[in-house]
C-alpha cells in the first residue's frame, strides 16, 4: 500500500509539471490573434475547411480597421478566458455573453449582439409563460419559489444552465430543479416523454428543435437577454480601445448589422 | 514556486470553494455509491438465477432429455430466454442501453437514478451471470458426484458442496466487475443524473479550469477502488484459511 501511494504521488506530481509548458509561446506584433471554438453556428463554425460565422467575419472587419492580420485559433470553449488572461491569445470571441463572473477574469468590448435564451413547453402545456412557473411574487416583484414539480431541462453549461440554476429571489430555478443533459436534443426529447417541464435553450436552436418535433413550442417573450462580447486582457487596455472604437465604426456603418442579418434570419 | 503555490491555492478556493462547489461533488459521490450499491443487489440477484439456470441446462440437459418430461422443455425454454438476455445485454454498449432505458423502456419515468440503478443493475447481471457460470462449471465434477453419493439432492449439493467453492474461485473476477460497475456509473450524466463524474463536469463548465476537477474526480474514484480492493483482500485471505 506505501509502495503504491509513492507511485501514486509521482504520476501526479508529473501531472502537475505538465502545466509549466502549457504557458510557453511566442507572439508576432502584427497578428491579431482570435481564439473562439467553432462549433457554434452561426456565430463561428467550419464551412469547407474555412471558418464562418458572424464572429468570424466581424472579426475579419475589426482586423481590418487596425491594420492587423487575423489569425484564428480553434480551442476548446472553457480555455478561451484562461488562454486570453494569459496573454496566449489577443482576444476571444465565441457567442461569448457577458456573465458578472468572467467580468472578473477579463475585459469585455462594447456588446455587438444579442442572444436570447427561450422556453420550450408542450404544445398542451398550461403554462404561458416562464414566470408561470414560480409560487408567487414578493412586495419587490421577485419570485418567491418554484412550484412543486416543476424541472427544467436545459443543455449542459450554456447560459440557459447558469441561470436557470441559481436562486428563485435571482430568477432562476434553483440548481436540484434543472435536469442537465449532454446534448440540447436529449434534452428537448425528455420534454417529449414528460421528464421535464420545459427546457431552456438559445434561440436559434430552439426553432430548429420545435420545426423538427410535434407537439412543442416555444413560450413567447425570453426567459434572458444576453450580451455577446469580444474579450481582452485586463493587462491590454489599448487594444480594449483599439477594438471598441473599430466596433463603433463599424457598427455606424451598419456591417455589424449586415452581417448579422446575412445569418439570422 | 511561491507564485505557483498562490495560483494553486486561488484555483483550488476558485474551483471547490466558491459558490460551494464541493458540495456538488459530495451529492454527486452520494449519487454514485446509490447506484453502484443499488445495482450491484439487482446484479447479483440476475446474475445467481441466470447462472443457476444456465450451469443446470449445461450439466444436466443430456439425461434429461432421454426422458423428455416436462422439466426438460421448461428447462430449454428458460435457459434459451436466458440466452438472449445474454446476448443482447452483453452485444450493446451500456451508453445505448442507458439511454434506451431512459428514453424508450421507461420514458414514464421521472425518477432518473432509478432508470440508471435497473439499466446499470440489468447491465451488470449479464457479467455477473457469466462469471459464476464459471465459477460453478470449474468446481470439480467429482465433489458433486461426491454431494449425490452422500444423500444431499441437487439443490443441497449446489448450496452446500458446489457454491462455497465456486465463491472462493469467482471472487477476483467479481471483484473486477464490481470496479468495471462503478466506473461505468460515469455515463449516468448522458441522461441528466448528477453523479460524481457530472458534478465535475458542471464545475468545469463554470470555472473554465480542467485540472482541478478533473484531477478531484479521478482521486475520488482511485480513493473507493483502492478502499475496496483492500476490504476483497482482506475476505479473501479470510476465506484461504479453510484450505487447510
Amino acid at each position: 500500500m506505501k509502495k503504491f501511494a509513492k507511485i501514486l504521488a509521482l504520476a501526479l506530481a508529473l501531472i502537475l509539471c505538465l502545466g509549466i509548458f502549457a504557458a510557453c509561446g511566442k507572439k508576432d506584433d502584427n497578428k491579431l490573434v482570435m481564439a473562439t471554438n467553432a462549433s457554434f453556428p452561426p456565430y463561428e463554425y467550419v464551412e469547407n475547411g474555412e471558418y464562418a460565422g458572424i464572429d468570424v467575419e466581424i472579426a475579419g472587419l475589426i482586423a481590418q480597421k487596425l491594420g492587423m492580420e487575423l489569425e484564428i485559433q480553434d480551442v476548446e470553449f472553457g480555455s478561451i478566458i484562461g488562454g486570453v488572461q494569459s496573454g496566449k491569445f489577443d482576444m476571444g470571441m465565441a457567442g461569448l455573453t457577458v456573465t458578472e463572473e468572467r467580468k472578473e477574469s477579463v475585459n469585455f468590448t462594447t456588446s455587438y449582439a444579442t442572444g436570447i435564451q427561450s422556453v420550450i413547453v408542450l404544445e398542451d402545456s398550461e403554462y404561458t409563460s416562464y414566470e408561470d412557473f414560480y409560487t408567487g411574487y414578493d412586495a419587490e416583484g421577485n419570485p418567491e419559489d418554484v412550484i412543486e414539480g416543476v424541472m427544467i431541462g436545459v443543455q449542459q453549461d450554456t447560459t440557459g444552465d447558469i441561470y436557470a440554476s441559481s436562486d428563485p429571489a435571482e430568477w432562476g430555478f434553483g440548481s436540484d430543479n434543472v435536469v442537465r443533459y449532454k446534448t440540447g436534443n436529449d434534452a428537448v426529447q425528455a420534454l417529449l416523454s414528460g421528464k421535464v417541464t420545459a427546457v431552456i435553450i438559445d434561440n436559434e436552436p430552439a426553432k430548429s428543435y420545435v420545426a423538427a418535433n410535434e407537439g412543442l413550442k416555444i413560450l413567447e417573450g425570453s426567459y434572458t437577454d444576453e450580451q455577446y462580447a469580444i474579450c481582452v486582457s485586463k493587462e491590454n487596455d489599448e487594444l480594449l480601445e483599439k477594438i471598441n472604437n473599430a466596433l463603433a465604426e463599424l457598427t455606424e456603418e451598419g456591417k455589424v448589422q449586415e452581417i448579422i442579418d446575412k445569418y439570422i434570419k | 514556486m511561491g507564485a505557483w503555490f498562490k495560483d494553486f491555492a486561488a484555483e483550488f478556493t476558485l474551483n471547490f470553494i466558491n459558490d460551494d462547489r464541493w458540495q456538488w461533488l459530495l451529492e454527486g459521490l452520494i449519487t454514485t455509491i446509490i447506484i453502484t450499491f443499488f445495482a450491484t443487489i439487482i446484479g447479483a440477484f440476475i446474475g445467481i438465477v441466470v447462472a443457476i439456470i444456465r450451469s443446470t441446462h449445461d450439466k444436466n440437459i443430456d439425461t434429461m432429455k432421454k426422458r423428455k418430461g416436462i422439466g426438460y422443455y421448461f428447462l430449454k425454454i428458460v435457459n434459451f430466454i436466458c440466452t438472449v438476455y445474454l446476448t443482447v445485454v452483453r452485444g450493446t454498449p451500456v451508453v445505448v442501453q442507458l439511454l434506451i432505458m431512459y428514453f424508450v423502456i421507461m420514458a414514464s419515468s421521472t425518477n432518473g437514478t432509478l432508470v440508471a440503478i435497473i439499466a446499470f443493475g440489468i447491465n451488470s447481471g449479464a457479467y455477473v451471470a457469466e462469471i459464476f457460470r464459471g465459477g460453478i462449471m470449474a468446481v470439480d465434477n467429482g465433489q458433486f458426484e461426491a454431494g449425490r453419493s452422500l444423500g444431499f439432492n441437487y439443490i443441497q449439493t449446489m448450496i452446500y458442496i458446489v457454491s462455497p467453492q465456486m465463491f472462493k474461485t469467482v471472487l477476483p473476477t467479481l471483484c473486477n466487475e464490481f470496479i468495471v460497475l462503478l466506473k461505468e456509473t460515469s455515463i449516468a450524466g448522458y441522461v441528466g443524473i448528477q453523479d460524481l463524474t457530472k458534478a465535475g463536469d458542471l464545475i468545469r463548465g463554470r470555472t473554465f479550469s480542467a485540472f482541478m476537477p478533473l484531477i478531484a474526480v479521478a482521486l475520488v474514484y482511485l480513493i473507493i477502488v483502492m478502499v475496496f480492493t483492500y476490504l476483497v483482500r482482506l475476505l479473501e485471505r479470510r476465506l484461504r484459511k479453510s484450505e487447510h
